[in-house]
């Protein structure tokens, strides 16, 4: 039966959150993209919201709900709206811990998923994207090899969050079956023989967000650290997709908030800007797409979470959400004029963010 | 808690009205748009004997009529929403057609008193079709309602109505006798210097002396449903017939009650809107499929042909119109205030499918615009829908106005 009502649990995570991003993580936006530092205070104080620990089950030391993608891309869209790239960073252990819970051994779960309910912020990394132009999410060129009872992997990746801090990498591989391949999801260790964090990165947007490259040569990985098969990968590409179109909403809601209050304020021609129509449409117009967005984004969630398989949903949201946040940060930008290609304001951090929503994948996990 | 999902009854409601717009109203969707002006009248006594005995059709007081749908219908206009996408699917100008309460049964619903509408809806129980029609545009106030200048004056036990309506959907079938024993919900001012507070609305019975039908229009699309000019030469009706208080408010709250009605009426246009789309969209995956043209979800961006970006657009641009349209909707099933939501899903899914079906006219090429397929007619069809129940940029306006907190005054 149609409903587009959170559950009463749904909404109290989301007050929560919209509490934590608008008094916590939006005063920190500016200075964390300029210093290209998040304060490890306000990780510790993400983590204590128990984003993370909630969807780990309680025999591994978490909080044991339901892991719900929906809830997932209401927790996202929250926080990227107080900031991506905090976001990014604050759900980046998810990325490997949600993964872990869907389609972990109960040995690897019992081995790894507690370091993720600890009283300090464990980072995780993905390890998903690769330093190329036509870079392909469902061919990645990093390997993977059977070799005995375990597996070799070999490859470069990039744009891998918290790479420097984290202890466990997702990384995508593609395994050879037959004439083909098909690409699999592999737990790598930090401490792992081959394994080298690059440097950092240096990105248009997310500057706030450490990310490395990552090289892998020839690591040695048990067959159980291999998560479920190609299917569980086409689910988490969903999930990856789901989430990313979530923070899209977030960061759109944030730039065309901005460009409203700004255009209630700023006067001209003896009148506040927001009473021109041209400015008042394309407030409308954004309004109107935020919404579209979520509503694209919570269908492909809600599906997920009925275990159907979501990727012509979640794949439509995602371009759709990709193509829509960049279109509404550039118009937020024009909205203040002059004054929005300054970095006084955030309007030009919420667009150099926003354009990277067609590029990236799998750095979040609804 | 959040569901995408029809329940049901409703997915019952939608599967039955399918069948019904694929078998009834596609083998008769061309042949009426050529011949512009005559009635397809094995089609509408079809669905008088229909909506008369059955629960599907999207009539307002459907559920009133013979006590086959649930009593308090907490779906109701979810229900009209899927069945008004549904018959437009099979064809927007045949669904305008269908006799019943219409847009003139839906102003009673809002604003009559029980006396007006046991009188006036009970004329949709009959064994001969009826319809009911909305006059409000006028040559010189179309999205500027509140400028209209046909009167209304009261003298003695009657008002006398003067002036004339454009642009009236389905006016020849609601006020001409000969076609049906339908009425006119006439908007007229009883006082021009009150402004939006002076506009009322009044029930014109067809064949009322002094109404007479001057025109009937030739239009780009939904050409089976007329579209009336209606001339009122001291037309007297009873006193009782004015929908809500005669009152002059101090306030623009009456004319806002009046506007109010456009809240359920605008989700079912934004339904209409994508049902044509819809029709368009099917038929291009149909057409890929027999090419063999695969629509490949999930596959990097880099590497889709632009066909498929094209039709992932078109999808995906519709399924945001229809989401938005399912929630105004829901929310009036609730019975929350949806002002906003509604003009985000008509102002949205009029856009939307008027892209829509241009693109997919292009997308098929030579025989996109040839009459041999009905792809260049739901172009023509679909964009009404960016057009009446509020033009796309009167629906623009209405949410600037809600999300920045402006009067009408200070956003115009």
């Amino acid at each position: 039966m149609i409903n587009f009502e959170l559950d009463e649990e749904q909404q109290l995570i989301r007050d929560t959150v919209v509490s934590f991003a608008r008094d916590e993580v939006r005063p920190h936006a500016r200075e964390a993209d300029e210093q290209g530092v998040i304060p490890a205070s306000l990780v510790q104080k993400g983590w204590e919201l128990g984003l993370v620990q909630s969807i780990i089950p309680e025999e591994y030391g978490g909080f044991g709900s339901r892991h719900s993608a929906l809830t997932g891309a209401v927790v996202a869209e929250e926080l990227a709206y107080g900031d991506l790239a905090i976001a990014l960073h604050l759900l980046a252990p998810r990325v490997v811990a949600v993964p872990l819970v869907e389609f972990g051994s109960a040995q690897l779960k019992r081995g790894v998923l507690p370091r993720f309910c600890g009283d300090v912020f464990e980072p995780g990394a993905a390890a998903v994207m690769e330093p190329r132009m036509a870079f392909d999410a469902a061919a990645p060129l990093t390997t993977l090899t059977p070799d005995g009872d375990d597996y070799v992997v070999s490859g470069e990746k990039c744009y891998v969050p918290l790479g420097a801090d984290s202890r466990h990498f997702l990384v995508l591989a593609s395994l050879a079956n037959g004439d083909g391949a098909s690409p699999r999801a592999v737990l790598v260790e930090r401490d792992t023989p081959g394994l080298t964090v690059g440097p950092r990165e240096n990105n248009m947007g997310l500057k706030a967000l450490a990310t490395t490259g990552l090289t892998l040569n020839a690591c040695k990985v048990p067959r159980d650290n291999v998560l479920g098969d190609e299917q569980s990968v086409g689910r988490l590409a969903n999930l990856w997709r789901v989430a990313l179109s979530a923070m899209a909403v977030g960061v759109a809601r944030a730039a065309s908030d901005y460009a409203r209050e700004y255009a209630k304020e700023r006067r001209a021609f003896g009148q506040a800007i927001g009473q021109k129509q041209a400015i008042a449409f394309m407030l409308a117009e954004m309004a109107i797409e935020v919404d579209a967005m979520r509503l694209l984004t919570w269908e492909a969630a809600w599906k997920l979470d009925r275990s159907e398989d979501a990727t012509r949903e979640s794949f439509l949201a995602k371009r759709y959400s990709a193509d829509m946040t960049m279109k509404i940060a550039d118009n937020a930008l024009q909205v203040l004029g002059g004054h929005g290609y300054i970095r006084d304001h955030l309007v030009e951090l919420f667009l150099r963010n926003a354009r990277c929503f067609s590029i990236v994948e799998g750095l979040a996990v609804a | 808690m959040v569901d995408f999902e029809l329940s049901a009854d409703l997915a019952s409601t939608r599967a039955q009205l399918h069948m019904l717009a694929e078998h009834a109203m596609r083998p008769i969707a061309r042949e009426y748009d050529e011949r512009e002006h005559e009635k397809p009248w094995d089609f509408i006594n079809m669905m008088w004997q229909l909506s008369k005995g059955s629960s599907i059709g999207p009539s307002a007081d459907k559920d009133k009529k013979e006590g086959h749908a649930p009593s308090g219908d907490s779906e109701r206009n979810l229900r009209t929403v899927i069945a008004v996408e549904e018959l437009s699917w099979g064809d927007a100008g045949l669904y305008l057609s269908i006799p019943g309460p219409g847009l003139g049964g839906a102003a009673v619903m809002a604003a009559g008193t029980p006396e007006q509408k046991a009188r006036l809806l009970s004329r949709f129980r009959g064994d001969k079709p009826v319809w009911s029609a909305m006059a409000i545009t006028e040559a010189c106030a179309g999205s500027d309602s509140a400028a209209i200048q046909a009167t209304a004056v009261r003298d003695g036990d009657h008002w006398v109505l003067n002036g004339e309506k454009i642009f009236c959907t389905s006016g020849l079938m609601a006020g001409d006798p000969k076609q049906s024993n339908g009425f006119i919900v006439v908007w007229a001012t009883v006082d021009r210097s009150a402004g939006r507070a002076g506009i009322k609305s009044f029930i014109v019975d067809a064949g009322t002396p002094g109404m007479s039908i001057s025109k009937l229009e030739d239009k780009l699309g939904i050409r089976v449903s007329d579209t009336a000019t209606l001339v009122f030469e001291d037309c007297r009706i009873p006193l009782d017939n004015i929908l809500g208080s005669p009152e002059i408010p101090k306030t623009s709250e009456g004319f806002k009650g009046v506007m109010a009605t456009f809240d359920a009426t605008r989700p079912i246009v934004a339904a209409s809107a994508l049902g044509v789309g819809r029709a368009a969209v099917d038929f291009v995956r149909e057409e890929l499929k027999k090419q063999g043209i695969p629509i490949r979800y999930g596959i990097a961006t880099h590497r889709l042909a632009a066909i498929e970006r094209d039709f992932m657009d078109m999808e995906a641009q519709l399924q945001a119109a229809r989401l938005l349209t399912w929630r105004a909707a829901w929310m009036m099933d609730r019975g929350q205030r949806n002002n906003l939501e509604a003009s985000m899903a008509k102002a949205k899914a009029g856009l939307v499918v008027t892209w829509v079906t241009q693109k997919a006219v292009e997308m098929l090429g030579p025989l996109g615009y040839s009459r041999q397929l009905l792809l260049e007619k739901w172009m023509r069809d679909a964009k009404i829908n960016d057009i009446f129940e509020g033009t796309q940029q009167i629906n623009m306006m209405i949410v600037a106005r809600r999300i920045l907190g402006y009067s009408s005054k200070e956003l115009s």
